[in-house]
């Protein structure tokens, strides 16, 4: 079967995810689609297994056009999708998980079910045994038995979303010698994906995507260079970078090791100076997260030190860590950072120490418009928080912070801004870095990484480099490292 | 053109959702061959008809205030505390259990009616408590727990009056003996309303609308509650503030359940909540939790309920029929609610 995808776009309020992708693929073709976190892969592939339906664009199978309005249609169509954490319900057999979604009467027939399992698996070595129940097995396998189900569903067209993540290296094997088997039977399938050497391994052709659009399809023998060239774009010229005299050491994680569900990090070792900026690079899921949530104390680590100027913090409550002078930014504005149906002005007066029962509004809306002065964020002191633009909603995250602060974590600073407001953004950060605050920061955005840190740390599926000086590293060598090229630990 | 988004939209819709709510009861009462107007008629004089009518409304208004002011703090947290009914009834089974201990001591009435209130506002915080720990250090929701924990409160209650505390002779489902006209709480002469209980009522949802507007602790409580995972990051240790709502919510329950041994019903009936909790809840959320309008709507639902007591007596109709008003009542301005946020949404796209 050949897709088309004409003229997709796709907005999410003022975010455009989708910005008017036309893509075509034939039958029997692997197609890499590759791009940052954000950069529109994934809301292409829920466009086209019918998650979400675009704004405008059309979808073409065979050169008829179709719609597609729920995942059922799509599969109805032959398309089927794997998605990153595996849509299977664990508490039951496998044989069940393959009926559900499965349109066949009242009473399934089980027994038919099992037979063509088997012969399915045949053909791919796979050896799943129907009677076991899905929470007892591997991610790997789990992934398996989500191919089968849409291949026995009808599935002509596969979409897999990061499907390496979480994965063993034979695991990985299998999977790419199975999906190219079925490319040879004449199926389509699309390949998501972060990881250059996974894509350049593996697909016939590469799309790259970046803040929504499409940026180029490129054929094999790939450049590396020029594929993170692609991803990431080009250099944007920012102020001047203005250097800190580094002092006495402010935080000393040693042998730190974080395990979650997802991710283990072992023995990461940093010492961040005061006023000092560490800029944690990286996909997202390659453990940078968990890193600065266990700083954070938002996560307990499972070995290790931390240490705020002498002081152990390993194991503490959260709350210990932010009366250190510890203060944590989230991605999540919405989720994590702010509370809907709150004005600014309560906001202010939540991140405040209590002073008294009860609270003296008037003074609490005095000190909230100064505050919205000097930050700059357009909305009033009562505006709830859910009405301010992103951007503005970031700046209200730092009109939070209390001063003075020993060490300011952040994830994503900058994400969804425009530059003028990064720029001012981080001309906040910098002056608390003059205060000796030490800042340690995520970021998606080399530029951005690379310009404001003093010092780098890449992660990479769990394992962490040594620190890199900023000053000495360029985009592409940071590019191919958080692709896992020349990784070394 | 009508702004939609302006408060004349908003009061439209609310408007509309009464009448809606009161054409469904007119159906209900058609399908069941009763006389609509007729009804309506019997619960207006049923319930404002005399001034022993209004007292009595006024009597079963008291608890409900009590458990709505309750909710409103655990709403305010997040919380659906399905539980208050039997937090309402613990703390009426402690008030019985503090006057039959001390009624035949030389302690002077004022004081055992005093600790008997105290007595009630512990119990209810206890049964509260337990569904708050279940929840926060167990993981079980609070709406089973509290659910769960109801049925274990009326067990007791029953197991009270036909076990330890049964009449002499024989258990009745009338109750425990009745307490001694000294250790009831002063009433109106000729009617059956206290101006005490009236008191605690105000004073209840007085407090609660100065928790909820004026104090950190409000603003913390609600901030838990619209998100707790940020609340947490801010620095405000959630957990706890889950806890204290229910610490309040049950005080006030438990206090509800006082006053109902204290100045209604004298003894432990089986009953004693009378379903005020349940009801309680249906007030909070037709009041969309703003504390300024809990007195008002709690007193409409009150009268309902007294004004239906005549409803079997002259129509043959079950009493319940206020019930079924006061339930699509909820229903219709959720639903308009939803609808009005449907079209103003529309809009803004």
């Amino acid at each position: 079967m050949n897709v088309e995808l004409v003229h997709i776009h796709k907005s999410f309020g003022v975010v455009h995810a989708n910005n008017d992708i036309s893509i075509s693929i034939k039958s029997g073709v692997i197609q890499g689609i590759l791009g940052e976190n954000g950069a529109g892969k994934s809301t292409l592939m829920k466009v086209l297994s019918g998650f979400i339906q675009a704004d405008s664009g059309d979808i073409l199978l065979d050169g008829k056009a179709v719609r597609i309005n729920t995942p059922s249609d799509a599969i109805r169509h032959g398309i089927g999708m794997l998605h990153q954490d595996p849509l299977d319900f664990p508490p039951m057999k496998i044989v069940d998980n393959m009926l559900i979604g499965h349109d066949g009467g009242l009473f399934p027939n089980r027994r038919e079910v099992s037979k063509s399992l088997k012969e399915l698996q045949a053909q791919f070595g796979f050896n799943l045994d129907p009677e076991t129940y899905v929470d007892s097995l591997t991610v790997g396998e789990r992934q398996q038995l989500e191919i089968l189900r849409l291949l026995w569903l009808g599935a002509r067209v596969l979409i897999l979303d990061e499907p390496t993540t979480g994965i063993s290296a034979s695991q990985k094997e299998k999977l790419f010698e199975t999906l190219k088997k079925l490319a040879e039977q004449g199926m389509v399938i699309i390949f998501v994906s972060h990881k250059l050497e996974d894509v350049e391994g593996l697909c016939h052709k590469i799309a790259v995507f970046r803040q929504g659009s499409l940026v180029g399809e490129t054929a094999p023998p790939y450049n590396t260079d020029n594929l993170v060239e692609m991803m990431f774009g080009k250099v944007i010229s920012l102020d001047e970078k203005t250097r800190l005299e580094n002092c006495e050491p402010a935080m000393e994680i040693s042998n730190l090791s974080i395990e979650d569900n997802r991710i283990q990090i072992r023995n990461a070792n940093l010492t961040v100076n005061c006023g000092e900026v560490i800029g944690l690079a990286g996909m997202e899921g390659s453990g940078q997260r968990q890193f600065l949530r266990a700083l954070a104390g938002l996560m307990r680590p499972v070995g290790g030190d931390l240490r705020l100027s002498g002081k152990r913090l390993t194991g503490k409550p959260y709350h210990s860590f932010q009366d250190a002078g510890i203060s944590y930014v989230p991605a999540s504005r919405m989720e994590e950072g702010l509370i809907p149906g709150l004005s600014i002005t309560e906001h202010f007066i939540l991140s405040e120490d209590q002073s008294g029962f009860f609270i003296d509004r008037e003074k609490a809306v005095t000190i909230s418009r100064e505050r919205i002065n000097t930050f700059n964020i357009k909305g009033e002191p009562v505006t709830r928080v859910e009405a301010l633009s992103g951007g503005n909603q970031q700046r209200a995250l730092l009109a939070m912070l209390r001063t003075p602060l020993r060490l300011l974590l952040l994830e994503h600073p900058t994400r969804g801004l425009d530059i003028e407001s990064s720029i001012w953004i981080w001309s906040q950060l910098k002056d608390r870095c003059k205060q000796k605050t030490c800042i340690v920061f995520i970021s998606a955005d080399l530029e951005e990484v690379l310009h404001y840190s003093d010092r780098i740390l890449v992660f990479y599926n769990g394992k962490v480099s040594q620190p890199l000086d900023a000053a000495a590293t360029t985009v592409d060598q940071l590019g191919q490292l958080i692709g896992g090229k020349g990784f070394q630990c | 053109m009508l702004n939609k988004s302006s408060a004349g939209f908003k009061f439209g819709f609310q408007i509309l959702a009464i009448v809606a709510a009161l054409i469904f009861t007119t159906v209900v009462m058609l399908l069941a061959k009763a006389p609509p107007l007729e009804a309506f008629k019997l619960i207006f004089t049923g319930s404002v008809g005399s001034t022993g009518k209004i007292s009595d409304v006024i009597v079963a208004w008291i608890p409900l205030l009590l458990a709505t002011s309750g909710l409103l703090l655990t709403f305010a947290a997040g919380l659906w505390n399905i539980g208050i009914e039997g937090q309402i009834t613990l703390g009426a089974i402690f008030t019985t259990w503090a006057l039959r201990l001390l009624q035949d001591t030389s302690l002077s009435p004022t004081l055992i009616i005093l600790i008997g209130f105290l007595a009630g506002i512990l119990g209810g915080m206890i049964w509260a408590s337990l569904t708050g720990l279940l929840k926060i250090y167990g993981g079980v929701n609070e709406i089973f727990g509290g659910l769960g924990l109801n049925f274990v409160a009326t067990a007791l209650t029953i197991w009270l009056i036909f076990g330890p505390w049964k009449r002499p002779g024989v258990g009745s489902m009338s109750g425990t003996v009745p307490f001694d006209n000294l250790l009831w709480l002063p009433q109106v002469e000729g009617l059956r309303m206290s101006w005490w209980s009236l008191g605690i009522g105000l004073i209840g949802i007085a407090i609660v609308y100065l928790i909820l507007q004026g104090t950190y602790f409000g603003l913390r409580l609600k901030a838990v509650g619209k998100n707790g995972r940020a609340a947490f990051v801010i620095g405000i240790p959630t957990g706890k503030y889950m806890m204290s709502a229910f610490f309040i919510c049950g005080a006030f329950a438990g206090l509800a359940g006082a006053t109902q041994v204290l100045a209604v019903y004298h003894r432990l009936i089986p009953a004693i909540s009378s379903g005020y909790g349940f009801l309680g809840l249906m007030v909070a959320m037709l009041i969309n939790y703003q504390a300024l309008w809990a007195a008002p709507v709690a007193l409409f639902f009150a009268a309902l309920n007294i004004g239906s007591i005549q409803l079997p007596i002259v129509l043959k109709l079950d009493s319940t029929l206020s019930g079924v008003l006061q339930g699509a009542l909820v229903l219709f301005v959720l639903m308009m609610d939803g609808v009005r946020r449907r079209l103003t949404a529309k809009k803004v796209k």
